[in-house]
């Protein structure tokens, strides 16, 4: 069957290898010398793809609950949507979420995902417990913080190498209700986009979307978007948000450096000047997207891919001068551009933010368009940045390796659990991960 | 939340896990029977976790037909409604008619004598489009649920004075472990949940009858039930 990522690109011919159990997961591991397991395919680029894979979200089921402590225990291919529909109501939420509830518990482990609370609360690792691995020698090794720790370390946002993710336990967090008190700053330029976010490091939950086709005075002028659950007595309700749904690719012309432009400054200008305040749900404020079924079709058939790199904090700044007037001079404008203000790196060798600014973008697949963003790439290395592996569908060996310094101890965890190499997918080729 | 039973027979199929816990999501709590308890012991403990219900799991074996009367009676509480979604395409003709037909039209009976005394509940079986005419490549399967849908539409008839709903379902091409590996057209294929959402949709509003899960299912079969045999027999289907 016909194979991609979320961003359309690349996309392969690749063959199921359908599993109902443990069992058939081991046998699958017998009978085929590589092969990935895949989630609800929301990465962007080549992480879940390889000519075989595991379809994971038949791995669906829930089995503990802790009421004490909020630890829950389910099985890989459990959507966070599922989880939100269960126990927001309940009045517990995602410890960390990203910004789509579409994903798996697998796919959030392998990826180590992080949400608008990275600053204050790290990635999704840090609320994990423990970890049922398959590994390739057919064992299941449940595998912590204080259990195995570097295959625990490496498992998280280890993209699926170091084995099959079967079941895991981590923490949701009890929430007083499911009302978001959100509040918007409006910025002018990236020196007040800055200002804005070292302003409210207190802020439980923070983002920026960035307007990337302005330049000189305009440069970095931003919608920073604070929140955290209201504790005044609001209701625990949850229904899930689904408005629209984008029922085939659009054509290619439909996005152009005039409609992503135009786009972007209504939505900076419908925004009121300084800061406003609004009560917003969890789908609003978290998954703002999810709202449009299909929305990677609004790129049209060939695809687009997203381009997320994160700067330490000291060279965020002039770094993200250099990369946003590139963006715009060459209006290569994309609809989402969301900044991040992060907290420090955790110990898993692979795990993406570190302490500084990230940068989110979509471009629409167009020639030349991997040509600009070596260069962008340039600009980011030399600023001491690296790219996110879960967006990645392009990105060079030698870029990727000297962002990630600690490289070494993930190959080294790999090679001990699965020295055949039988767990890979497109992007570990690429890479030579 | 409501506390009602309900009586899932066959409780181990993908599209029966999906009604079982669009109901359990609706309040319901969970009877599961099935041969393999091993699964059903882990499907009872997600409906605990996820929606906050009880749900039992129950040893039930349609081919073991003197076996049916004791483990309708021991279920406690007894169900308000009974979900029938076992079946099988593989085997000889044997177990195919008596699993699909007889080991249902048997526990179904007990059933709808429980219902009639009580005055009381529903039953929803899961039958095919296969049924609706014999085709080559699936006639035993099919004629099998070709009984199992006569036999539902008499259920029906019968206690229709009792106020007790029956509900023959034909999921047409759906998304399973059944199916996986063939190449289904997108367009006619359901997905478990949505059998789930109609079934639960139709029994809510107490609504027997005959449910085609995608309507263009009702269509695609009439025209198969009215191909004159000259054409029929030529084709592959």
């Amino acid at each position: 069957m016909r194979l991609s990522g979320w961003g359309n690109y690349p996309v392969i011919d690749a063959q199921p290898l359908w599993c109902h159990d443990t069992g058939g997961l081991k046998q699958s591991l017998r009978e085929t010398d590589g092969m990935i397991a895949r989630g609800n395919g929301r990465s962007y680029g080549d992480s879940a793809l390889y000519d075989r894979f595991v379809p994971m979200r038949r791995f669906d089921r829930f089995s503990g609950f802790d009421e004490n402590t909020g630890l829950l225990v389910c099985d890989a291919g459990v959507l966070l949507s599922d989880i939100i529909e269960s126990f927001l109501p309940r009045g517990w939420f995602l410890g960390v979420t990203p910004g789509t509830r579409l994903i798996t518990v697998g796919g959030a482990i392998a990826s180590d995902v992080h949400g608008k609370n990275h600053h204050v609360a790290g990635c999704f690792s840090e609320t994990v417990a423990w970890i049922d691995l398959l590994t390739a020698d057919g064992n299941i090794i449940r595998t912590g913080p204080d259990n195995d720790p570097d295959l625990f370390f490496a498992t998280c946002g280890g993209m699926g190498l170091t084995g099959i993710i079967r079941q895991a336990a981590f923490y949701l967090k009890k929430v007083p209700s499911s009302v978001i008190d959100q509040a918007i700053v409006k910025t002018r330029n990236l020196e007040e986009t800055f200002a804005a976010f070292e302003q409210n490091a207190e802020a439980p939950y923070s983002v920026a979307w960035i307007d990337c086709l302005q330049t000189g005075g305009r440069l970095g002028r931003a919608l920073l978007m604070t929140g955290d659950f209201s504790d005044d007595g609001g209701p625990l309700v949850y229904h899930e948000k689904k408005i629209i749904d984008v029922p085939v690719n659009l054509p290619a012309f439909t996005l152009n450096s005039f409609s992503v432009r135009a786009f972007n400054a209504l939505y900076y200008n419908m925004a009121p000047n300084g800061t406003s305040q609004k009560r917003v749900d969890v789908d609003s404020f978290f998954y703002p997207l999810d709202a449009v079924g299909n929305w990677n079709r609004i790129y049209g058939k060939r695809g687009f891919v997203q381009y997320q790199f994160i700067l330490p904090k000291t060279s965020s700044f002039s770094g993200l001068e250099k990369i946003l007037d590139e963006i715009a001079r060459h209006r290569q404008g994309s609809f989402l551009a969301v900044l991040k203000l992060h907290g420090p790196e955790n110990q898993c060798p692979l795990s993406f933010p570190l302490e500084g600014y990230s940068l989110a973008l979509d471009f629409k697949l167009t020639p030349g368009l991997f040509s600009f963003l070596n260069r962008l790439d340039a600009v980011m290395l030399d600023h001491g940045g690296r790219t996110y592996l879960t967006k990645d569908a392009r990105v060079n060996r030698d870029t990727f390796e000297k962002g990630y310094e600690r490289l070494e101890s993930f190959r080294a965890v790999r090679d001990r659990v699965d020295p055949g190499h039988v767990f890979r997918s497109l992007q570990s080729e690429r890479l030579g991960l | 939340m409501s506390n009602k039973w309900l009586l899932v027979l066959g409780a181990g199929s993908d599209m029966a896990q999906a009604v079982a816990r669009q109901f359990a999501k609706n309040g319901w709590s969970m009877h599961l029977a099935s041969r393999n308890t091993e699964n059903l012991e882990a499907e009872s403990a997600n409906l605990a976790v996820r929606f906050g219900v009880e749900a039992r799991s129950h040893f039930f074996d349609a081919l073991d037909l003197a076996s049916h009367a004791s483990f309708y009676k021991q279920l406690d509480p007894a169900p308000e409604g009974v979900v029938l979604a076992f079946g099988t395409m593989d085997g000889d003709v044997e177990t195919v008619i008596n699993t699909n037909f007889t080991g249902a039209a048997n526990i179904l009976e007990i059933i709808a004598d429980d219902f009639e005394t009580r005055q009381t509940g529903f039953i929803v079986g899961i039958s095919s489009v296969a049924g609706d005419r014999g085709r080559q490549s699936n006639y035993r399967y099919g004629s099998a649920k070709a009984g199992l849908t006569a036999f539902l539409s008499g259920l029906r008839h019968r206690l229709f004075s009792s106020g007790v709903p029956v509900l023959t379902v034909k999921p047409g091409f759906t998304a399973t472990k059944m199916t996986e590996g063939m190449d289904l057209p997108e367009r006619l294929t359901a997905k478990p949940d949505d059998v789930g959402e109609a079934v639960f949709r139709r029994v809510k509003k107490s609504r027997g009858g005959t449910l085609y899960v995608k309507p263009v299912w009702r269509y695609i079969m009439l025209i198969i039930i009215h191909l004159p045999d000259f054409i029929f027999n030529r084709t592959k289907l």
